[in-house]
């Protein structure tokens, strides 16, 4: 990455425009060609710095309920029980992490009927209970990375 | 304690749900994006920025923009740091903690006893443990004697990963 690249992952954290010629609106801010910004960016994407350009949607917003879900697994079960949980379309992420609580994901669904059936399942699937753990407020959620 | 999330969701009509489908996973790169997208979609340019912006303006769109991947830019250490404060303490802390610049999530949830005590989340991201437990620290300094407890829990490994979708 050299100061251009840089200066496009800065400053282009949060304000894209919404207008006929944005990448020219935001080029000639950085001082710099449109058709350069596009092919940096293009780069960027492809050699992993940026994993995605484009609007950031808030799942609840949208009307879709999600939650953080953990679950205590023995060691013994952890792959079988991973699986289970992988396979589901309603799971988006899912972390091993160091605690007694050892398995973490993130449970999305459009509604809150389908984000109870799917909790109900993943016990029954499993035979272990889950942690539900759903916000009650958001305090912030993002990401001000200065490179 | 009622969940922020199931307050009743802004609901999206037909065209912005379209919207979303094809701008989900990323903007084209063309020098007219958002024509592009109309031309995709069957509808005008006009209609996309305008559905656009009124999404952005009601919050279903956070921002647009990169999203840069911690881990390929050195922030290879991610710790969800856990924190058991009182209840009428918390949005005052929340605030705080939010605005702390290596702080990329910050939630209230909902304990579990006697298993989890902890009703307070802030992810912290930092190039290594070292510096996510010296972030904690300065968190736990900010908190001060309303820390009951607190705990790091580091990932050991990603099971799955990918990202929210809603369906065409």
């Amino acid at each position: 990455m050299d100061e251009l690249d840089r200066a496009i992952v800065n400053s282009l954290q949060g304000d894209f425009p919404i207008c006929d010629h944005p990448f020219a609106e935001v080029a000639g801010r950085l001082g710099i060609a449109e058709q350069e910004l596009i092919s940096r960016i293009e780069a960027l994407l492809q050699n992993g710095v940026l994993s995605r350009f484009g609007p950031m949607y808030h799942a609840e917003r949208m009307g879709g309920r999600l939650s953080l879900v953990a679950m205590k697994i023995p060691d013994s079960n952890f792959e079988h029980v991973a699986e289970i949980i992988n396979a589901m379309p309603e799971v988006a992420h899912n972390y091993a992490r160091d605690h007694v609580l050892n398995m973490w994901f993130v449970l999305a669904t459009e509604t809150a009927d389908e984000h109870a059936a799917a909790l109900k399942k993943i016990e029954r699937d499993t035979g272990y209970p889950v942690y539900d753990m759903p916000k009650i407020k958001e305090y912030f959620v993002g990401l001000r990375l200065t490179v | 304690m009622k969940p922020e999330n199931i307050m009743p969701a802004t609901s999206l009509d037909e065209t912005d749900r379209q919207i979303v489908v094809a701008t989900q996973s990323g903007l084209p790169l063309v020098p007219q994006p958002y024509h592009a997208i109309a031309q995709q979609l069957g509808i005008t340019a006009a209609e996309v920025m305008v559905g656009m912006r009124n999404m952005i303006d009601t919050g279903v769109i956070r921002r647009i923009g990169v999203i840069p991947n911690h881990y390929a830019l050195g922030y290879k250490a991610n710790g969800m740091s856990v924190w058991d404060v009182p209840d009428d303490q918390i949005d005052v802390l929340g605030k705080t903690i939010g605005d702390l610049e290596f702080v990329s999530h910050c939630y209230h949830r909902p304990r579990h006893l006697p298993d989890w005590p902890y009703n307070f989340f802030a992810m912290v991201h930092g190039h290594n443990r070292a510096e996510v437990e010296e972030y904690v620290r300065k968190i736990a300094r900010l908190i001060g004697e309303a820390d009951r407890g607190h705990q790091i829990l580091y990932s050991t490994r990603i099971l799955k990963k990918t990202g929210l979708r809603i369906g065409g």
